[in-house]
């Protein structure tokens, strides 16, 4: 008998955690990947993941806390239902990655440790050392080949999507795959397509993301017709080891577990980190941000690092912005055991001891918040109905999006630790709806389906392939074109936007655009052709490139990681307490307009003409309403007083 | 090595092979000098330029990476003869070794697919041989982990850290290449079967019994172990082990194969015997 079939492209944590509860309903997956699926990105992750836990419920943390801390966090950007959904989730899912055998810390009495991070006031985050992300892959990985060892599960690992296929009535039925070692082209059917392809962080050249994080998978699904939504928010982390290949993330977990962050006051001063005394340093996040102190979110931490080198010169070295991030004070074995991973990978590249010297580190683009835009199945109580196969399905019927490609979960920023836990979740949650969708029997199977369709889709592929290796050699040189858009979109939108650099990238990258339609290959050959890989990455980074600026620039207002300084907020800097009032009143009036205007997500579509078009989707935030987002920023208290005293108003309305 | 303003090239030697069974050559590439490079920074350029030493246009050499900070195990190759990770290979301390060239060679313990890249789905596998998961009931709510020692965990995650790269392999010198060339007309199932067959018999490396020890150590996979047990004193097992020890020193994530490879050394005599005593 013919059974139904589903292909995931992406074997990080969303797509093994999808894959593996597809087999567990007795659903056949392919999965696609261009690395060996125990090479994914997700390895990567470090500081931990995310749940309320014994610990912090009894000192008052709860489900519902970590929902409004996620929120809270992302600038309230993001739909609530999916997220409250999430954070109920969240200590279920721990518990099956141990499992799973995932190694997480222990206290002396055997119990999972748990750290704080950025956005929350509870230690909530669980690890496995400084490597947690590694260490959940490789459950999922081992649960998955133990699926592939049942036959449930054929991996397709080396091999690359080129786009879904879908029906004359616009249904999803396969995709597209090339097989990068012998080049050979073919189709996938699938019942369902799951993409779950990370992030895009190689648009911006250097960033803290591996070498598949292109983009390319979540471009070609978005230039086949789903939408692509909120690309502007891309998460800047404020800590990276800068570095000729890329930049290296260091962990927040560094900051969680005590680290501290500081410059000295005399700028570049010429001292030995060691030798400058503590009435010299500098502590401007503990200083600014007394309440969340070196935990404030990752947005305003980047911003502030930012500025301390850029507008007060503090930076700590002339020629290259970087700020101290300092661990030298905490126990060392202590620091071995609960952040050995990161403190080995920091002394390998700058043959420095961040033990006993404070580590060199500025900021790095990192996660990108936006995504292929997907629905959701919302209960009246406002969580997701699960088991419904319209959660993560986009707007093409039978494609899904999961992880870091999809849009939902993290709004204008995320917290650190959420991403592991969205990402599993999101695998879970999409797994059940699939399965479902596998049961209504009102089409036919697609292994059933006349083959004309599929043929036709693999020669469009295979004639661009062919048009690519026939290129004459007399243009551009791919790896040129693509330092240069790393350069152009680091430069217009990351940490601080303006409209005219905004505008002017958009041209630039525009040009580059067309130059990349030209550019050369230096490999015509039809066997591990990794110069082919790369051009077509590169031309599919463009789209999304355009969807980012685009929505930026069309974005007036600041929210979570998208910093516009022409439409910051109103100062609240008068001494008389009446003045102080006043400007606090003007403060809410001008959030509460901003929010009429602009809390709502971007939805790009890509038009005829193959540039992005732009319209606007309402957020739902029926659950937690919107707040100023302040962490308790020194001299902010008299407006939290004002947007308090409005609410109550509001609830006796 | 603070020569950063220099405009110097140093040079990179690499042994090329344009596919499986064809012969190799070597290729040398002069790589303007940044600060702060690697050899993954070093094989971009060379692809950027597309250029021997010579001026000889050439295709780019092919490579294995992704996650460019030692975590994913991807990037293995033999460099200046030493087989490692290429991403943690810093230019400025390979050329205080050896100002000549970097010499890059493919790991020759697996078949190679093109230049620097091989297969190593043996490895893979041979992680199904031993059973290297948990056999858990099911994905959903049904209640909580084992508790574990801080002790056990800090064993059992040194063990995790893993990372498939196959260092220890290319130093063992028990641990043979295997490449199966495909029969006329033989179908991608047959063949993979064939192969997996071959993967099977042949010797397992340090990597596979390290990870027989991690899941035998964790409380749910105890409960299994002797399925693992079975399959480290199969043909291929723990008894090809010469222990040689040379595993342990290249591992880049100094994990304590030879301490994995003794303990259960130990535990494959007590299954055997009890095997023989069951008869």
């Amino acid at each position: 008998m013919t059974r139904p079939k589903v292909v995931v492209v992406g074997g990080g944590l969303a797509g093994l955690s999808a894959t593996m509860q597809l087999a567990q309903l007795s659903i056949d997956v392919d999965i696609v990947s261009l690395t060996p699926v125990k090479r994914s990105h997700s390895c990567c992750a470090q500081g931990g993941i995310n749940s309320v836990n014994n610990l912090t419920r009894q000192l008052g943390d709860n489900e519902w806390k970590h929902f409004d801390d996620t929120v809270y966090g992302g600038d309230f950007l993001q739909h609530q239902p999916p997220v409250n959904e999430m954070a109920q989730w969240a200590p279920k899912i721990i518990e099956l990655m141990d499992r799973l055998g995932v190694t997480f810390n222990r206290t002396p009495e055997g119990f999972r440790d748990q750290r704080r991070f950025g956005g929350t006031l509870y230690a909530r985050t669980a690890f496995a050392g400084a490597t947690t992300g590694q260490q959940l892959l490789y459950a999922l990985d081992e649960q998955v080949r133990r699926w592939e060892e049942h036959g449930h599960v054929t991996k397709h690992e080396f091999w690359e999507y080129l786009g879904p296929i879908l029906d004359d009535s616009g249904v999803c039925c396969g995709c597209v795959v090339q097989d990068l070692v012998s080049m050979e082209i073919r189709s996938l059917r699938a019942d369902a397509l799951i993409i779950a392809s990370g992030g895009c962080g190689l648009i911006y050249g250097r960033s803290t993301m591996s070498m598949a994080c292109t983009g390319s998978a979540a471009s070609r699904t978005y230039q086949a017709g789903v939408h692509y939504a909120n690309g502007e928010f891309i998460q800047v982390h404020p800590t990276a080891i800068p570095g000729a290949d890329k930049l290296r993330l260091m962990s927040e977990s560094a900051r969680g577990e005590g680290g501290r962050v500081w410059v000295s006051r005399i700028p570049q001063d010429p001292r030995h980190p060691t030798e400058i005394p503590a009435a010299d340093r500098y502590y401007f996040l503990e200083d600014r941000y007394p309440k969340y102190g070196n935990l404030v979110p990752r947005d305003i931490a980047t911003r502030e690092i930012f500025n301390v080198c850029t507008k007060e010169g503090l930076s700590v070295e002339k020629d290259r912005m970087c700020v101290y991030l300092d661990v030298s004070h905490l126990p060392s074995d202590e620091l071995d055991r609960k952040l050995g991973g990161i403190l080995e990978i920091y002394e390998k590249f700058q043959g420095v001891d961040p033990r006993k010297v404070p580590m060199k580190i500025f900021p790095a683009v990192h996660y990108s918040m936006g995504g292929l835009w997907c629905d959701y199945a919302r209960t009246a109580a406002g969580g997701l109905h699960v088991g419904s196969p319209r959660n993560h399905e986009t707007n093409v019927p039978g494609l899904y999006a999961i992880g870091e490609c999809d849009y939902h979960y993290h709004g204008a920023n995320r917290l650190g630790a959420n991403s592991l836990i969205a990402c599993i979740f999101s695998g879970l949650i999409t797994g059940t709806g699939v399965a479902n969708r596998m049961k209504s029997a009102d089409r036919p199977l697609a292994a059933e389906r006349a083959s004309t369709l599929f043929d036709q889709a693999c020669q469009g592929k295979q004639a661009d392939y062919k048009a690519l290796l026939a290129r004459d050699g007399r243009g551009g040189n791919p790896y040129d074109i693509h330092q240069e858009l790393g350069k152009v979109m680091t430069q217009a939108a990351t940490v601080v936007r303006h409209n005219p650099d905004l505008e002017k990238a958009l041209a630039k990258v525009h040009e580059l655009q067309e130059r990349a339609k030209t550019c050369s290959l230096s490999d015509m050959g039809n066997w591990t052709n990794q110069n082919v890989v790369f051009t077509r990455a590169l031309q599919d980074m463009f789209p999304i490139a355009k969807t980012i600026l685009k929505g930026a620039l069309a974005r007036d207002e600041c929210r979570g990681a998208h910093f516009k300084p022409e439409f910051t907020m109103p100062h609240v800097d008068a001494e008389a307490p009446s003045e102080r009032r006043r400007q606090a009143e003007a403060w809410c009036d001008r959030f509460e307009e901003n929010n009429r205007k602009w809390l709502k997500s971007t939805i790009a579509r890509l038009g005829p003409d193959g540039e992005p078009e732009l319209s606007y989707e309402e957020v739902d935030t029926s659950l937690i309403p919107p707040r100023p987002r302040l962490y308790g920023i020194v001299g902010g208290e008299v407006i939290e007083e004002v947007w308090k005293e409005r609410s109550r108003g509001a609830a006796h309305e | 090595m603070s020569d950063t303003t220099s405009s110097r090239a140093f040079d990179v030697v690499v042994l090329r092979q344009d596919g499986p069974g064809r012969p190799s050559y070597w290729q040398r590439f002069a790589v303007p000098y940044e600060a702060d490079m690697n050899v993954i920074s070093a094989l971009q350029k060379i692809a950027a330029m597309g250029r021997t030493a010579d001026g000889k246009a050439v295709s780019p050499v092919v490579w294995d990476c992704n996650c460019l900070e030692e975590v994913c195990g991807a990037c293995t190759m033999v460099i200046n003869g030493k087989v490692r990770q290429a991403c943690t290979a810093l230019v400025d301390r390979l050329l205080e070794d050896n100002p000549e060239a970097i010499e890059l060679r493919p790991m020759t313990k697996f078949p190679v697919v093109r230049d620097l890249m091989v297969d190593r789905s043996r490895m893979f596998a041979t992680l199904k041989k031993i059973k290297a998961w948990l056999p858990v009931d099911s994905y959903y709510d049904i209640g909580e982990a084992a508790r574990q020692s801080q002790e056990n965990q800090q064993i059992a995650y040194e063990l995790s850290k893993c990372m498939t790269c196959g260092c220890c392999l290319e130093a063992c010198p028990q641990y043979l290449k295997i490449e199966l060339v495909r029969h006329e007309g033989e179908s991608d199932e047959a063949f993979h079967a064939r192969e997996t067959e071959a993967f099977f018999r042949s010797f397992m490396g340090a990597s596979a019994i390290a990870q027989v020890d991690l899941f035998n150590t964790n409380p749910t996979g105890a409960m299994t172990s002797r399925d693992r047990l079975d399959a480290l004193v199969s043909e291929g097992g723990i008894q090809v082990c010469g222990n040689a020890q040379n595993c342990v020193q290249v591992c880049p994530k100094d994990i304590p194969l030879t301490t994995s490879i003794a303990r259960m050394g130990r535990a494959a005599t007590v299954h055997t015997l009890k095997q023989w005593f069951d008869r």
